[in-house]
Parts: C-alpha cells; structure tokens; sequence
C-alpha cells in the first residue's frame, strides 16, 4: 500500500534510474578530476583509449572484469538471500593460499588433474571463509556484515603469516611464495603462440575469462531455474513466506554463503594460477570491495554484472593508462569512482525517483487532458 | 622494567584514536544508524588534518579543517539514511572508499608525492603535554609520566567516555536518542523530529572521527601517508560490539585492542619472554575475539533494536 | 456547545489511493466518539491526519472552534490532543518512567521530570484506574498493562481528547473491559475520546455517538442510542449483505486429524497453546473463533508444521507429523495451509504471481525434475489456477504485489486447494478483502468440504465463523473453552471467547 512515491513503468524503475544514477556518478567524478585542474572529458578519452583502443588494453581490460565478474557474483548470490557478503576479500585472499597449496604441493601431478584440483581448491578455500561467517549467521545469529569484515582483517593476517612462515622460500627477501609451475593457466598471449603461431600484444589475459562467462551462467541457471535457486530468492524477499513455505532459513544462508564465497575465490583462479603464478601478499588489491559496486550496478543479475565488471575494467586498465599519460590524476581516481558508484547506485538508489515521478505524473495528467 | 613502561604509554596512544571512533560509532548508532564508514571518516579527516596544518602551519587550524572533512562525509552518510533511507551498510562502503580514493587523489595533486603529506614542524602537531615536575620526582615519575604526558586530543578522547555515558544517561537528548535507537515510532509520534535527531547522532560522529584523524595524521605521527587509518575504524566497531553499545565498557574494549596492537608493534622488533608469538596473531586477535563474542559464546551481544532500518511512517 | 474538535472538508490521497474524500466531523466535548468502518475505510488516516502524523492536501481542523494548523505530532499534543496508536509507540527496553516522559521533558535534564512523573503517575492511577509500576520495564509488561502506559503518556502531556485507534484487538475481555471503565471515568472528568474501532458491540457498548466511514468517506454521524447494530452495519458495508452461505449439511466421514494435548510455549516459556484437544473428519468444516492472540495463531502454525510443540501430538491420517516439525514435509503428506497474514507470508510480493503461485510447493516434481525448476510448466500451473479461481488480471508474469487484496487472496486459496489436500488449514481467509471475493472464497472452501476433504478455519469474525463451520471451537488464552454447533447462540459464543464457561462451571 506504500505508494506515496507514485507507481513508475518497469522500464524506469529498471532501465533509466540506475543509468541516470550511473551517469551521475560519473559527473560527479568528472567534477572530481575537474576540482585538480585537469580536463574530465580529455581524462575520459585517455581511458577509453588506453582500454579499448588497442589489443593490449582489451586484454588488459578483460582481465580485470574477470575478477570483478567472480567477486560481483559473490556478491550478487549473497544479495539474493538477502545476505550482504563484504568479506569478498578476505574470501578471494584465503583462495589464494588454496589455489598456491594444491599447485605447489601436488605438483608431481600432470596438469590436466593438477589444474581442476588447483581451481576446487581455490574455491573450496573461499567457500570455507565465507561458510564459517554463513553458519554463525545461521546459527549464532551473528550479524553476517560485521563477521565477514572481520574474517577480511583475519584473512589479511592469516594468509601473511602463512606466506611468510610456509610459502616463503628460505632465503627469498620478497614476501611471496615460490612459483607455481605445474598448474598455471596459459594467458591468451602464449596461446596464440604455441597453437597458432600468431603473435599478440602481450597482457595478463588468460583463460580465466571463459571461467568467468561460465560463473555468470552457472548462477543466473542456479537462481532462475532450479529449485535451489527458488528458495535463495524466497528467503531474501521475504523471510516469512519462505519460513511459511517450508524453506529453512539457516540451511539456505550457509549455503548461499558457501557458493558466494567459492565464486569469490575464483578470482584466485585469475590472479594466482593465470597471472602471478605464485602467491603473494595483498594480491587481492581490492577487487573484492569493487564486486560490490559491480553487484550494485549490474542489480545483482549475471548480465547486469558481465556489463558493469567490463565498465571497472574499462576504468581500472584506463585509470593506469592515465596515470602514466597524466601524473597529476593518480591511479586511484578509479577508487574515487567506484565510491561514487556505490553511494549513487546503492546508497542514494531512489534519490532520483521522486523528481522523475513528478515528471512523469504531470506528462500524465498534461496528456490526457 | 622500561619496556612495559613503554607497552603502557603505546597502549595508551594507540588507544586514543580507537577511544574517539568507537564513541563516535557509539552515538551513531544508538541511534540507530549504523556507522561502517567510521575508517573512511578517520581517513579522510587524518589527510585534511596533515594537509592543512602543513600549508597553513597551525594544528588547530588542520584539526579544524579535519573535522569539516569527516563532517561533511557524516552528513553524506546521514543523508543516505536518513533521508533517502537508503541502505546504511551499502553507504558506508561508499564513504570508506570514497574516502581512501580521495585521500591519495588529492594528495598527489597537492603535494606531488604520491599521496603522501609533507612532513609537519612540531607547531603543525599535537605533541604530547609535557610536566617538568615529574622529571623531579623518584620513582614513581616515569610511571606517571606515562599517564600525563599526552597531547590535548588524547586527553579530550578520555575525558569523552564519562561525558557521553552521562549524556546518554541522564540527559533529554540522551533519553531521547537512546529512544529513536529502539523505537523511533514512539519518539516520532512523541512529537519530536526523528531525523533532526539522528542528524545530530551522525554529526556527533562525524566530529569525533575528525579528532581521531587529527590525532592519528598530527599527533602519533608527523604526516599522512596512504591508508594510514589501517583498519583503526573496524576495530573501533569491533570495540563498539565488544562494548555491547555502552560508554564504559567501549572504553575497556578500546584500551584491550590498544594494548594489542601495541604488543603487536613491540613484537615485530623483540620476542617476548623467549617466547614468539607470530605478530599477525596478535594483529588478528580483536577480530577473532570481536568474531566469538558475536557468536554469542562469551555473553550476548543485543545492538539497538531499530539500528539499521530506515525510518518509514507507516499508514 | 463549541466542538472539542472539528474537521472540516478534510481530503487526502496516498498515490492512487483515495484515503479520505472530502470529511467533515464535529467532536462535542466530554463525549466519548465511535468511529467505525471496516478495514482501510480511512479512519486511522483521518486520525492520524488530526493527530498530525499525516497532512491533509485539503481541509480545516479546529480545536474549540479555533482554526489549528497541525504540522506534527508535537502541535498536536501541544493543542491537547494525544493518541493511542494500534501499535503500541513504547520503547521497550526504558521505564514506564521514561517512557512516560519523552516528549516532556521539560528541562535539559531528566531527572526532575522523572520525579513529577513518578508523582504524577500515583495521581492519575488513583483517579482513573490506572495502576502500573513506574519502575517496570516496559517490554516486559503484558500488553493490557503497556496499553496503561500509552494512556498515561498521553494524560501526562496534558491531553484533553484522547484518541484511540482499535484499543481492544489485542486485549483479553478483562482488559478490555477495564478499559472501558477507564474511557467512562475519563468521560465523566471531562476528557473527549474517540474511539476508532471495527467491532459494532464496542460502539454500542460505550460510545454517545458514532460515524460510520467507508471507503474514505464519513457516510453518517448517529446518536449511538437512536440507532441499531443492523443500521451501523448496513451503513459500513454499503449494501445489506447476507452473511448466510449457501451450504447443504454435512456428511462427515472418516478422522483426519487428531489433536491431542497440544501445548506450545512461546520464548518466554509462557503456553500460548495450552493442552488443546480435538478432533476434525472428512467433509467438515471446524471452525476456531476467539479474539484475536489467543493462540489461534499458534494452533496453526504447530499443525502447519511451522513451529514444534512443546508436549502434545497433531496425529494426520494416523501419522504424528507435530514431530517432523516442518512444512515441507507436512505439506507432502497431504495439508495445505492459507496462512494467515497475507501480505507477509502467503506470498512473496517482488515475485511474479507465477512464481508466488508454487509457493511452499516449489519442490514437486511436476515443476521440474530433481533440482531443476521449468519455468515453463511454472507459468502453465499459474495459468491454471488464475483461470479457474478467476485471479485478475489474470497475467502470471505481473508481480504479486500490484494484485489487490482479494486477489492475492484468490491466487493464494487457489494455490492451496489446487494442490488436492486433504485437509485445508485456513486462517483468516477473508480478511481485508473486498464483498465480491469475499463470497468467491467461502463458496470455494464449503465446495472442498462438499468433496469430501477437511478444513480447519481460523477467523476473528465471528460471522464468518458461524456462517461456514460445521462444528464451532472457541479459543481463550490458549485454552479450548468448548464446542458448540453452527446454531449456537451468537452470545454464548461471545461468553467463551471472553473467557466465560458454563462448562467449567
């Protein structure tokens, strides 16, 4: 009965209010650039240039998007069951050492076992981190926001002592494991190489991105199509219908959880196994963090997200593209952005809607006089 | 001997800022507004602070400036919820990285050194108080020192603790506030602004986690170098959750967690005792701590029963 | 005589909705007010609007016969004026004490106003019967007893018209009884009430006058004593409906269900189902009426699976299903279950109705095999049942909140007879729904029982009750009070429900 903002078509609601939010966000990035002297729309250019506008920068540009596509559908499961999974980080970190583990440990192994091995367990290792904060929601009823930011600063310690007490070579100064020679990921480079003999510009892209395509599929089949998917759904819109409905609520978190945190840690997969090709401190770099701005702008569904990772990867390959060619804008303008992304497109989500329900109401009334 | 004198007057300056975001959060979200943006605050106030005393050469000035910058972030966050009742983790987020980016944007377009501030004289700095007096005294001297010889703001932070459980206590805006934490249906219809009311929460904290960034980026040290909050602002809501929502105990909880993180900077130099502890142990302890009292298996945690939803009048 | 309080031409829309058309009152001081009207009539937004929770977009309201502007509820309680909400406005975990005292604190400290409440509290307890523990924590006070302390807040501000919305839906009898001697002894000091409510006896049982509202707009003011029950009726339903159904006798066969010494507790550890018994056959309708909290609710829930019993067994087609203690299993041996919050439980409202149509019966095979969900045969299934129940619009893809109430009503009976039970739970299968479905509904539930199944009703009208039930159970405080038949007279009925047995005795 709550319809003091005016009914709005469905196209509106779900098409023009996230891009008007979208575009402002990016004004008011562009405001942001403009306030340290620089010319926002020369910036822009220079991005989408140093992203788009060569072999290089696409690879470059899909490669980010591939992380972000594993840690926004992390972030898009957990959303579904009505859970917030801020832990995306820590769970993509604590993959690592599963993914290094396995890689580093089996390596006896011929690859073809070695390298599924590697991805279950990177993904295992972030399903684990995530399901421990799932089951004290679930069971202890601990507020999952406050346990999965907590289990990041225990991840980032964690895993530090780890690589530095176990991965850690003797003698090696730098803080990383030694590397992972059995069970890599081929980048696209070596590919075109080695099978067809063509030669491209060299970037981290690497076979991970098919993962990624094949995640955005496995969780739109999950949620839309299965029975599974139904009750995640059920328990996030409304708790008491699913309680109603016979789902159980605890089941359902731990699970969500679970699955959110083993897409989470395919992120690993990219990193670890098809670029660093070891482990090493703080290789996560907040890509957690930027699944939840993905998950917000791609409204938390798998096409919404392959479109919103590419725009951050657009953002993250251009951002450095800027630095260089721009010493003034730093790199981590891109972080600016991604905050501005979030507060418009989640925080202030409906900021925009009373004015456009004004609008649309006195065209209304204007037209059927 | 010395060395747990030392320990001591770490414990309590690593405490100071934690003391000041942890109240900070306390008043936010007493008020039912649930503060995650605590380290972006402290963040981007510890940069303004650095950055203005380093151009307009005054502490207090930079303090000032400081407090601006985390009020204005505050009122970014107040308005999301309060307002647009938006979702008030979601904004936090926002402002926490919002923050971080900011900080290193502006800072390398100011000062050309890659986000970092210049370094700051001694009267760009809130330096510890000191009492000639003592150096006279036998014995008991240094360990008194360690107590009294601290810069105004952490004398401000401790001061903080007493006045904001009495304010909470014993004050109509304190009654008030705790009120529209539990039920702001019943303020409302008591005939007071919910929102003016949860404005003045979210302000409280916004000046306080100003403070708290003054005195990381002007007292404990002498410039602002990026992310130097590092997590300062979740531990204090690990604090705060310790705490269980009340002043006293927040301070407890603020000086364990400082007492922790000063052990943790002692051991990366020296083993205690023979006995080596790995410091990312001690550097994770408050969260793991933080973590099982959540869990409920060491008391039982009860937050404000209205923190977190927005405010909707309903027909 | 001047008005206590005039409202004049008042006009209010929520979006599409006409909340309040064009509403004029005049309230004579020291009167007690009914205003009654059936559910979304306007009259808690009328009041809300005099209360200044809400703004008119048109319209005058005078206090003594002065033009007042009330921009909020702090103007209003300043001209006099206090509310008893529905839902209690207490902080639960402060003090009567400090409950009493928000508001009006009078000073930047509050410890002078918590000792003139304390004072003020002994006074008000002596002159109008409202005795409670200034000391007591609110959240742990019955709700009779929290009800006193809305009062109280409302007299301590200095209030002279006391508004109260629907004071008696969550009391015991008792109570609510007790509360009348309260708005008397109000009354008689010269205080004006006004009290909003649904229930006709109320009205005629307490108030001076009464205005009836339907459908927002204020259709008669009466003197309560120059009218009937069969007047206020007709005038709040609009047309004189005839609750009778048409229903042949029943034929009852074989037991379905068993229970037997069922008792729930709540958290508190306190039974809210207390050593009930009883037992329901083939081809009858047994009906459950009590107000509404008195473990009603509960009742259902345990045989629904929702909630565990404490002691006690629910034996359906000879199977204890109280210990499997889950609807999902429940519902595979063969119950369905209308919940009785629409709204929040029977469906989910960002779902499409397709999608809120399989609710609880997402899991059976015939939508897909094994894990997998077709969504085609999704749709197909709502198709169905949309059609058969006449669900409009009937478009499975349309979300299930944009439905009005009563057709979120038909999409949920469909959903729940659809799945061919043997038993039907029903509980308040008509509540909030318009005339039309109103009828479709029964009609549907009584041609259940014509095919030989069980159904179990839970509804707070009594006329609902007694206009379909074969068998009639009354409930209070948890507790089975008796059995009577569909014939029973309305008043015995009305003893047990509040607590009164001649069976006890």
């Amino acid at each position: 009965m709550m319809q003091a903002r005016g009914e709005l078509p469905n196209w509106v609601d779900a098409g023009l209010i996230p891009l008007i939010n979208l575009a402002v966000a990016l004004i008011a990035s562009g405001l942001v650039v403009l306030v340290i002297g620089e010319n926002p729309f020369e910036a822009m250019w220079i991005m989408i240039q140093g992203s788009l506008g060569s072999l290089k920068g696409w690879g470059y540009m899909l490669y980010y998007a591939t992380n972000f596509v594993f840690t926004g559908l992390a972030v898009a499961v957990a959303f579904h069951a009505g859970l917030f999974n801020i832990g995306g980080e820590g769970q993509a970190y604590m993959a690592g050492v599963g993914a290094a583990a396995v890689g580093l440990g089996l390596d006896f192994l011929p690859w073809p076992i070695l390298l599924p091995l590697a991805i279950l367990a990177a993904m295992a290792m972030g399903a684990f981190w995530a399901w421990i904060p799932g089951v004290l929601q679930a069971k202890r009823g601990s507020h999952i926001v406050i346990t999965t930011i907590m289990f990041n600063f225990i991840a980032a310690s964690l895993v530090g002592y780890l690589i530095n007490y176990w991965f850690r070579p003797v003698g090696k100064m730098a803080v990383e494991s030694r590397e992972i020679t059995g069970a890599y990921i081929l980048s696209a480079r070596e590919v075109a190489r080695e099978f067809f003999g063509v030669r491209i510009a060299s970037s981290p892209l690497n076979f991970s991105v098919f993962l990624a395509l094949i995640a955005a599929w496995a969780v739109w089949y999950l949620l839309w199509r299965t029975k599974l998917g139904y009750e995640i759904r059920a328990l996030g819109a409304n708790p008491a219908a699913a309680v109603y409905a016979g789902i159980r609520p605890d089941r359902i978190i731990i699970i969500a959880m679970t699955i959110s945190g083993g897409l989470a840690g395919l992120m690993a997969v990219n990193e670890i196994l098809g670029v660093q090709h070891r482990l090493l401190l703080g290789y996560v770099g907040g890509a957690g963090f930027v699944g939840i701005a993905v998950a917000l702008m791609g409204r938390s569904h798998p096409i919404g997200i392959l479109l919103a990772a590419m725009l951050f990867g657009l953002l993250y390959q251009g951002g450095s593209e800027l630095s260089f060619a721009r010493p003034e804008i730093n790199r981590d303008m891109v972080v600016v952005i991604q905050g501005l992304v979030i507060l418009f497109m989640g925080a202030l989500e409906y900021a925009f809607r009373p004015a456009l329900s004004a609008l649309f109401y006195s065209v209304g009334r204007e037209g059927n006089q | 001997m010395n060395l747990y004198i030392e320990l001591l007057a770490s414990t309590i300056r690593m405490s100071v800022p934690l003391i000041l975001a942890c109240i900070a959060g306390l008043w936010s979200e007493r008020a039912g507004i649930v503060d995650i943006g605590l380290e972006g605050k402290m963040l981007i106030a510890a940069f303004i602070a650095a950055s203005a005393s380093a151009v307009l050469g005054s502490a207090w000035i930079g303090l000032f400036c400081a407090i601006l910058a985390s009020l204005s972030f505050a009122l970014v966050h107040g308005y999301a919820a309060i307002n647009q009742r938006g979702n008030q983790v979601v904004s936090g987020v926002a402002i926490n990285m919002l923050a971080a980016g900011l900080a290193v944007v502006l800072g390398n377009e100011w000062f050309r050194e890659g986000g970092r501030t210049p370094a700051l004289p001694p009267e760009g700095r809130f330096l510890p108080l000191h009492f000639p007096a003592l150096d006279e005294l036998p014995v008991i001297g240094p360990l008194v020192r360690v107590f009294l010889e601290h810069s105004v703001l952490a004398y401000a932070a401790f001061a903080l603790v007493p006045l904001t459980a009495w304010a909470l206590a014993r004050t109509r805006f304190g009654l008030r506030l705790r009120a529209v934490g539990e039920n702001p249906h019943a303020v409302d219809t008591a005939g007071i602004s919910v929102a003016a009311l949860r404005y003045r929460a979210v302000i409280i904290a916004g000046v306080l986690c100003g403070v708290a960034g003054a005195y990381i980026s002007t007292s404990l040290s002498s410039s602002f170098v990026r992310d130097m909050t590092a997590g300062g602002g979740f531990m204090a809501l690990a604090a705060l959750i310790f705490a269980n929502w009340r002043a006293w105990p927040a301070l407890g909880a603020c000086l364990l967690f400082g007492f922790l993180q000063a052990v943790g900077n002692f051991a990366q130099g020296a083993s205690i005792g023979g006995f080596q502890i790995p410091v990312q142990f001690i550097n994770m302890l408050p969260y793991v701590l933080t973590v099982v009292l959540l869990a409920g298996f060491i008391g039982k945690s009860a937050p404000p029963k209205a923190s977190g939803i927005p405010y909707v009048k309903d027909r | 005589m001047t008005p206590a309080i005039e409202l004049i031409r008042i006009d209010k829309r929520f979006g599409s909705v006409h909340a309040n058309k064009d509403v004029s009152l005049a309230i004579a001081p020291g009167s007690i007010h009914g205003i009654i009207g059936e559910n979304g009539a306007g009259k808690s937004t009328l009041m809300s609007i005099l209360f200044g929770f809400y703004h008119a977009d048109s319209g005058e309201i005078r206090v003594k016969g002065k033009p007042v502007r009330i921009k909020s509820p702090s103007d209003a309680i300043a001209l006099g004026i206090g509310m008893v909400h529905q839902h209690f406005m207490l902080v639960e975990p402060f003090t009567v004490l400090e409950n009493v005292v928000i508001g009006a604190e009078g000073g930047t400290l509050i410890g002078p106003a918590l000792s003139r409440a304390r004072a003020e509290l002994t006074r008000l307890a002596k002159d109008y019967e409202l005795e409670v523990d200034p000391d007591a924590i609110v959240g742990e006070l019955p709700v009779g007893l929290q009800q006193r302390v809305e009062i109280l807040k409302a007299l301590f501000k200095g209030a002279e018209t006391l508004i109260l919305d629907e004071p008696t839906g969550v009391l015991t009898p008792d109570e609510a009884d007790h509360l009348f001697r309260i708005l008397r002894t109000l009354k008689d000091q010269g205080k004006t009430v006004i009290l909003i409510t649904h229930k006709l006896r109320e009205i005629m049982a307490i108030t001076d006058r009464v205005s009836v509202m339907r459908r927002g707009e204020l259709v008669a003011t009466r003197e309560t004593k120059a009218t009937t029950v069969e007047e206020l009726a007709e005038l709040m339903v609009g047309r004189h409906v005839l609750l009778r159904v048409e229903k042949g006798p029943s034929k009852p066969g074989e037991t379905v269900l068993e229970v037997k010494n069922l008792t729930w507790k709540d958290r508190k550890g306190i039974p809210r189902v207390d050593n009930v018994s009883f037992t329901l056959r083939k081809g009858e309708i047994l009906g459950i009426a009590g107000v509404s909290g008195n473990g009603q609710s509960e009742l259902l829930d345990v045989i629904a699976g929702i909630a565990r019993p404490a002691s006690g067994q629910v034996i359906f087609e000879g199977k204890d299903i109280g210990i499997l203690g889950d609807p999902r299993h429940v519902r595979a041996e063969g119950l369905a279950h209308v919940p009785e919050d629409r709204q929040h439980r029977g469906l989910i409202g960002s779902f499409d109705a397709a999608e809120s149509a399989i609710l609880g019966w997402h899991h059976l095979d015939s939508l897909g095999k094994g894990y997998r969900l077709d969504r085609d045969k999704v749709i197909a299934r709502a198709k169905v049942e949309m059609e058969e129940f006449d669900v409009r619009p009937p478009d499975p893809l349309l979300k299930s909140s944009k439905f009005s109430g009563g057709n979120q009503q038909k999409l949920i009976i469909a959903r729940e007879i659809k799945s061919n039970p043997d038993l039907l739970i029903v509980g308040q299968p008509t509540r909030g729904v318009d005339i039309g479905a109103i009828e479709y509904i029964h009609k549907r539930i009584i041609q259940l029982r014509d095919e030989g199944k069980a159904v179990l009703l839970v509804s707070v009208e009594l006329d609902e009750i007694r206009s379909l039930s074969d068998r009639i159970l009354v409930m209070f405080a948890g507790r089975v009070m008796g059995e009577r038949g569909p014939g029973a007279d309305e008043r015995e009925l009305g003893l047990l429900m509040a607590g009164v047995s001649k069976d006890a005795a």
